[in-house]
């Protein structure tokens, strides 16, 4: 059994599902959570239920913000004064930021963006991607320890049935100590939608929309799930959408998480900007079209009443 | 005997190939659409050094050899054949002052285009005559203190946005070869009428022309070599700019060959990749060997240059050779695209298009005939 | 003031990747290796910064194999003072790599006011060379950099995070900064420049030389393989008006259980 450290960072005082993620996978061990800042007796509960034994909370009025440095330094302090095998984080943008920094004050490893890992007779072995994906390679650390790992977000996924950790919660006084690179203002991302191209979840319409007005239903699908609206080159040449939304070998070529085509039949040069597309959803009432070849999940059904369930669904699913 | 190109060559063709690929190929086809002149992508090729490859460079020029010009042709051809007509206009306009220039005239004339942005156009081929070029027309006749030309031009390159003409013309065509001279001719002097975009199957972006004149004066000191000189210096202009162009064919198969390729390993018909199908491998199989055949002859008839032996034969085998299995190889990739290769929404059909063009300018595949069979039966 | 410039050697972006037979590694043999995309506006944002202060050097630094067209000769094209290459393997680990950068760029002699790098390199995808050479030297840093302005010696630079919101970090030199596509527009070498680059001066080190060794690996990878074709997808039968609501009702909860993406 390893002693292992999970490092969580808070959005909106609540921790982030990948914590918990990461929690649920290391089930066996035994856990512990470092925060930075203070967390309610909610969050502690909800740690502890996923398995965490002791929640530590490290205070300092110098990391009201973050900082690679003092985050680094509160944190290596923190960790010196235990004797922990593993570091874990989430590889979200400060996971990726703070992690390499972290390890490296234990002249030690770190195995970033991984996918799925086992701890074989408490020692890590993962699995991460490399090549943007093109192939997969098994991970392994040396070295001095403790040893560092980051987690891509919903690669793990929850574990259910955790055995529940004592969850001991208590303050630690942090030291930040020497901060040169400080953040002087956070700007927030404008609220226009992010570009075809670089969105995560993608709503396209195509021919079957009939017309521009009718669009609407999937802008109100797109707001609900965070997505950008696209059009197939049939319904951008049939004048229902600008150029700038088409998706395909003329338009855009897109590459989201969630691509969601709704009475787009699948012409080639459709499928050549899309089919890279994490996940495929398909809707069409010709059971033949081409898309659904690409799909992963095919509905064969009419849009038009098919994307207003789907947006109800999406609202239940996500709270909204 | 070494086939490898050098280091320095693998990094220029790296260069020019990235420059084609993400500047000319995005923009080919609005370009084609719109019969568009390329003037921001060629300003930035030139600020790149990839335009003006011919000039030497004690005039300022980089030195490249015929074989590094010929590296670069095929490159920018990849990215747009169109937009590479252009380009290499410039070349085959300066190559005469390179060839047939003295010393104060390549200062003059050369040495501004590698200071700034500039374009020149070649002006041989007139209405009456195209592949009988010894049949020209265009009077250069002895004005005193300077020359006059009269006549007419003919489907002149970069015409309307020219910064300097090279005319050819005849003192008096009575001399046949022997009179034929050429001039470099200010494009702003009065006495020149400059027609209208001629509206092209193909090349669409490039800017061809008609231009007529009208007692233009030309200062004495803008003739190439001594009158009658002309024709010799046409004749091993073109020795130098047949590999060129052979290249720029070159350049185009390659891509027919490589969006080729591609399509069929991606496109499924009967169940299968079309490139499972033997059908399509016999087209990728001609393609390739084709393609194989014309660089070697391009590169020979460079390297030739580059040893200074006369290279007539083999370049006009490198011409007719590579414009030809353009040609051909562009015409499979429609047939390999089916019925989208012949929608304007791919590619190739451009291409195929643009491929014709090659087979006629700069000597017509039959006239590289008659030079080979000149040159072997003599 | 003394810049330098972390570049990687990484397959192009169309490669085809295949294991190689024991997965120890990728088959390298027929790749074609191209500067790493995010290392262009590492070596743009130096010559900006070059221009401002012409007094300024740039010096580029590689760690890899060496190449049939080496990555480094682009970057003194585009303008870059000189260069240096630590000849290893291409599959070290981000440890190492920073350790041999490091040691590299104290062999020059001259004080680092400011290091760029890319934010990633698209081999390893890891995220961590800049992080850890800024630890190791004991120099500040920020990464995933989209905005870079300089006044004197302080340095304001844009860190881009989830939803494409913005730190903005001030930072006095000497520092790290990982930059991100969004930062610049990454010049073409020109041709003259290639010619120049020639006679740019390119000293080349063994890991040795830096003080790099294999007791230095942190990370170790084996096994690499494709990953798994994609199954065929499921489709239902949304035409029965009855039964629409529990299909899409079953799809939603697929696109979270099963394909984790919503």
């Amino acid at each position: 059994m390893a002693n292992v450290l999970v490092f969580t960072e808070l959005h909106d005082g609540h921790v982030k599902p990948v914590t918990l993620e990461i929690l649920g996978k290391l089930a066996g061990q035994s856990a512990d959570v470092a925060v930075i800042g203070d967390i309610g007796a909610d969050q502690v509960a909800v740690l502890a239920k996923c398995g965490a034994q002791n929640v530590h909370k490290l205070k300092s009025a110098q990391l009201d913000k973050y900082s690679p440095e003092g985050y680094a330094n509160a944190l290596a302090d923190f960790i010196k004064t235990k004797s922990y095998d593993y570091v874990f984080a989430g590889a979200t943008s400060m996971g990726k930021d703070l992690l390499p920094r972290l390890a490296t004050k234990f002249n030690a490893g770190l195995a970033s963006d991984v996918v799925n890992f086992a701890m074989d007779g408490g020692a890590f072995a993962g699995t991460r991607p490399l090549f943007a994906g093109k192939c997969l390679a098994k991970v392994e650390l040396t070295g001095p320890k403790p040893h560092f790992v980051s987690i891509r977000p919903n690669a793990l996924g929850m574990t259910e049935g955790v055995a529940a950790g004592a969850g001991n919660a208590a303050d630690v006084a942090a030291n930040a100590g020497e901060i040169r690179a400080v953040i002087k203002e956070i700007i927030k991302a404008a609220s226009a939608k992010v570009d075809l191209t670089e969105a995560n979840i993608i709503v396209t319409g195509g021919r079957a929309m009939k017309n521009a007005e009718n669009f609407k239903i999937l802008n109100e699908m797109a707001d609900v799930i965070g997505a950008t609206v696209g059009a197939s080159r049939a319904a951008v040449d049939s004048g229902f959408a600008p150029h700038a939304m088409q998706v395909g070998q003329t338009g855009k070529t897109v590459a989201p998480s969630l691509y969601i085509a709704c009475g787009v039949s699948g012409a080639i040069q459709h499928l050549a900007g899309m089919r890279t597309s994490k996940v495929i959803v398909a809707i069409n009432t010709d059971p033949d079209a081409p898309i659904f070849t690409k799909a992963d999940y095919g509905i064969v059904g009419d849009l038009f009443t098919i994307v207003p369930i789907l947006t109800e669904e999406f609202k239940k699913l996500l709270g909204k | 005997m070494d086939f490898s190109l050098s280091a320095e060559q693998r990094e220029i063709r790296e260069l020019a190939l990235k420059f084609a690929k993400n500047e000319m190929i995005p923009h080919a086809q609005e370009y084609d659409e719109h019969g568009k002149f390329p003037t921001e992508i060629f300003k930035k090729a030139w600020e790149l050094g990839l335009i003006n490859a011919c000039i030497p460079a004690e005039y300022g020029g980089a030195g490249f050899s015929s074989i590094d010009g010929v590296i670069i042709g095929e490159a920018l051809a990849y990215g747009c054949m169109g937009m590479n007509t252009s380009f290499m206009a410039n070349d085959l306009a300066l190559l005469p002052i390179v060839i047939g220039g003295s010393d104060e005239q390549k200062k003059r004339f050369l040495t501004p285009f590698t200071q700034e942005f500039k374009i020149a156009s070649f002006c041989l081929t007139e209405p009456g005559n195209g592949s009988d070029a010894g049949g020209i027309k265009t009077q250069i006749k002895d004005g005193g203190d300077h020359w006059i030309v009269n006549g007419e031009k003919m489907w002149i390159t970069n015409a309307g946005y020219a910064d300097l003409f090279v005319v050819y013309g005849t003192i008096d065509p009575n001399l046949k070869h022997k009179g034929i001279s050429a001039v470099v001719v200010d494009p702003k002097t009065s006495g020149i009428e400059i027609g209208k975009k001629e509206d092209k199957m193909g090349h669409r972006s490039s800017d061809t022309r008609g231009i007529r004149f009208n007692n233009v004066k030309v200062p004495k000191e803008n003739m190439l070599g001594n009158p009658g000189d002309g024709w010799n210096i046409a004749m091993s202009t073109l020795d130098h700019s047949r590999p060129l162009v052979a290249s720029s064919a070159l350049g185009g198969a390659q891509r027919a060959m490589d969006l080729s390729v591609h399509y069929a390993k991606e496109r499924n018909q009967f169940g299968v990749p079309l490139a499972k199908h033997q059908a399509i491998q016999f087209m990728i199989a001609e393609m390739g060997m084709k393609i194989e055949a014309a660089r070697l002859l391009v590169y020979k008839s460079a390297w030739l240059c580059d040893q200074g032996v006369r290279n007539t034969e083999v370049a006009s085998y490198a011409k007719a050779f590579a414009s030809d299995s353009c040609m051909q190889i562009t015409t499979d990739a429609v047939q390999i695209y089916g019925g989208y290769g012949y929608s304007k929404e791919y590619p190739v059909e451009k291409l195929m298009r643009d491929a014709k063009l090659i087979q006629i300018y700069e000597g017509t595949s039959q006239i590289q005939r008659l030079v080979m069979a000149r040159e072997l039966l003599k | 003031m003394n810049i330098f410039v972390c570049v990687k050697q990484v397959p192009d972006t169309e490669t085809k990747i295949t294991p190689t037979g024991d997965g120890s590694f990728i088959e390298t043999a027929s790749i074609k290796w191209i500067m790493n995309p995010y290392d262009e506006f590492a070596v743009e944002q130096a010559l900006l910064v070059k221009q401002a202060n012409p007094a300024a050097t740039v010096t580029v630094v590689r760690v890899g194999s060496k190449k049939d067209t080496e990555a480094l000769i682009p970057a003194l094209a585009m303008g870059a003072d000189e260069a240096a290459l630590v000849e290893a393997a291409d599959n070290l680990d981000s440890y190492s790599i920073a350790k041999a950068l490091k040691g590299a760029i104290e062999k020059t002699g001259k004080k680092p006011d400011i290091i760029l790098a890319g934010k990633q390199a698209i081999d390893d995808d890891c995220l961590q060379v800049p992080q850890i050479l800024a630890e190791m030297m004991g120099l500040p840093s920020v990464s995933v950099i989209v905005g870079f302005e300089m006044n004197g010696t302080t340095i304001k630079v844009k860190r881009e995070v989830e939803g494409g919101a913005l730190e903005v970090y001030e930072v006095n030199a000497p520092v790290v900064l990982a930059c991100n596509k969004g930062l610049n527009t990454p010049r073409y070498p020109s041709l003259p420049g290639l010619m120049k680059a020639k006679k740019k001066p390119m000293a080349t080190y063994s890991l040795s030389d830096v003080g790099v060794s294999d007791a230095d690996r942190r990370v170790k990878y084996s096994g690499f393989r494709l990953p798994p074709e994609k199954p065929a997808g499921k489709k239902f039968d949304a035409t029965d008006a009855a039964k629409q609501k529990d299909v899409v009702a079953q799809v939603v909860g697929l696109l979270r259980t099963e394909a984790k993406v919503i």
